[in-house]
């Protein structure tokens, strides 16, 4: 009856819901390719994934090939790798801050991230040594070690945490719009704009060889320490009686957090409430441990950015709607709606 | 497991919350730590676990410094149950308690059989087994309390270690959990309040001002001379013949002055 009654371990229903989820993921992703402004018969697509794929030479139009295999696909595939590492980026920052707000959207990783990637691109920190993924880690790793000294020397706790994450964001915010004004020309200004805002329209094929093994390694990690985030449910000193060595873990995990954050805003621009709705939802449905939480929230991550693209493109014709635009339209009321749930509940 | 302690000191802020504390505890012992508010209790025991940062002096479990195990090793060997922890999780009863067995499995070792039969003794240990699909967020005060405890037992150490264990309980569950304590075959040192309670403990340490100021056999440690010195009471002692045993009726000092 309760969800501890079913064994953790047993490899039947591990494999089962394995295989499940890996079925509703690939089946999200083919129906991100089929639907959009021109929709395309799911044969059309089969067909262009077995030609690239085996050299099936069957017939296509060279240009909706053209729209599936170079412009669809791989704008869906880091839809997916988004939506799963910031999930997991806020099932990490909420176990190990103990926090349901965390998320690295409010603690302004997302926004250090934008700056970061901002100052390499128009301002050309780095003399074009450092990537754009680089300069949005850098930005991000710099956001969330000063919105977290900022907490510690306020006292430390869950409250002081998020204003902190608020004076953070904004902070990074206003120098991003800073650099923008002070050098980006009228036409820079407005691609980063929209970028900023979250925008999957120029994604390419090096950008999905840069997400998906981000959040690979994001979600390795995440199932390695899965445990480890379930001790520190009672806290650090309790999770440091359990055998955890708190400091080492708490680095990896928030190294790659920020590592996966920087690299999703460094491509899609920041997208919120990913990280903080996903999560919560997820531990309606199959508890707090994290060895469910972890796939869970990875799983409808993916799913639900996926979907988010979707909706991006088909809801007004002949424009895109930003997708951060779509993602908080959705997030804030689901949000709205868990907070009055947890409330009713004693 | 034998822990020696040599020469523990813990300082923060330029005051000496520990000073110069020297301990042998024996396998098997039930030892008690006594002593007024802020004399260093929980620090002394976190010390004693390994858990406080830049401690002064060495910790010997066996014949390892305790520097050079790893943490999960130290889990092994000790639990310990702090004074506050709580959780906004939504965590049931039962997840609670498979947290105990964290440092015996990793990614590569997972959750087993044996595991699900640990953490059951350790539920029913308590009186809790009934409430193992029970949320954290329903539990009283007490259960909490039991909870945690199962939790240590369920790590199955050689050392329990617990802070003020209990507070919160009503006397019922207060006297059926010292009698659990006091039967566990582990070693167990616990701080304590009330000091007709720790009178069941083989020793009891009592702590003054980060100072470990006696240590022995609770009828030696706890004179009515030395209760009036370190806790600022008249303890009168009283025979019980229910079960012949000695315990304390306390003044304040101040009210004969």
């Amino acid at each position: 009856m309760t969800h501890a009654a079913i064994p953790v371990t047993h490899v039947k229903p591990v494999a089962m819901w394995g295989v499940t989820g890996v079925a509703v993921l690939f089946g999200a992703i083919f129906a991100g390719v089929m639907i959009g402004e021109t929709p395309l018969p799911p044969r059309m697509v089969l067909a262009v994934f077995a030609n690239r794929l085996w050299d099936a030479g069957h017939l296509v139009d060279p240009i909706d090939a053209g729209i599936i295999w170079s412009y669809r696909l791989p704008r869906t595939l880091v839809a997916a790798a988004c939506g799963a590492g910031l999930a997991l980026s806020g099932v990490v920052l909420q176990a190990l801050v103990r926090n349901a707000l965390a998320d690295p959207y409010l603690l302004g990783v997302s926004a250090g991230a934008g700056t970061g990637a901002v100052a390499v691109s128009i301002l050309g920190l780095g003399g074009g040594l450092i990537g754009i993924s680089a300069g949005a880690f850098g930005g991000a790793a710099l956001a969330f070690l000063l919105v977290a000294a900022l907490a510690r020397a306020a006292g430390g706790g869950s409250a002081q945490l998020i204003l902190a994450g608020i004076a953070g964001s904004q902070l990074f915010n206003a120098l991003t719009s800073f650099f923008i004004a002070k050098s980006a020309n009228a036409e820079q200004a407005r691609g980063i704009i929209f970028w900023l805002l979250g925008n999957l329209s120029g994604v390419r094929w090096p950008d999905v060889s840069l997400a998906l093994p981000a959040a690979a390694i994001g979600l390795l990690a995440c199932f390695w320490f899965a445990r480890a985030m379930d001790a520190f449910s009672f806290g650090t000193s309790s999770a440091a009686s359990l055998g955890i060595a708190v400091r080492p873990v708490q680095a990896v995990l928030i190294g790659a957090t920020t590592l996966m954050t920087a690299i999703m805003v460094s491509i899609v621009g920041s997208i919120g409430f990913v990280g903080l709705v996903v999560p919560h939802a997820m531990r309606f449905i199959v508890g707090p441990r994290h060895g469910r939480l972890v796939p869970a929230s990875a799983l409808a991550g993916a799913v639900f950015l996926i979907a988010a693209d979707v909706v991006s493109r088909i809801l007004i014709p002949g424009q895109v709607v930003p997708i951060g635009v779509v993602t908080a339209l959705v997030g804030a009321p689901g949000f709205a709606l868990i907070l009055l749930h947890n409330r009713r509940r004693p | 497991m034998r822990l020696a302690a040599r020469d523990l000191g813990w300082t923060t802020g330029g005051k000496r919350i520990v000073d110069g504390v020297s301990l042998d505890i024996e396998p098997g012992e039930t030892l008690g730590l006594v002593g007024p508010n802020g004399s260093g209790k929980s620090t002394l025991m976190r010390l004693l676990a390994g858990l406080a940062p830049r401690p002064k002096g060495t910790v010997q479990l066996d014949d390892a410094p305790i520097e050079t195990l790893t943490r999960r090793q130290v889990a092994q060997r000790i639990a310990f149950v702090e004074q506050i922890a709580d959780t906004s999780e939504a965590l049931r009863v039962r997840d609670a308690v498979e947290l105990g067995r964290t440092p015996w499995l990793s990614a590569l070792a997972p959750f087993g059989e044996q595991d699900t039969q640990i953490v059951d003794d350790a539920l029913a240990a308590v009186d809790m087994l009934a409430m193992a699909g029970n949320r954290w967020s329903t539990l009283s005060g007490g259960e909490r309390q039991r909870v945690h405890i199962a939790r240590a037992l369920a790590q199955r150490p050689r050392l329990l270690m617990l802070d003020e264990p209990t507070n919160h309980l009503d006397i019922h569950h207060q006297l059926t959990l010292l009698r659990l304590v006091c039967r566990l075959p582990v070693t167990v040192v616990m701080a304590l309040h009330d000091l007709n309670q720790a009178m069941c403990c083989d020793r009891i340490g009592v702590m003054d001002g980060g100072r470990l100021v006696a240590c022995g056999p609770p009828a030696e440690v706890l004179t009515p001379q030395r209760l009036a010195m370190i806790f600022r009471v008249q303890a009168t002692p009283l025979h019980d013949p229910f079960d012949e045993t000695t315990q304390f009726r306390f003044r304040c000092l101040e009210d004969d002055i």
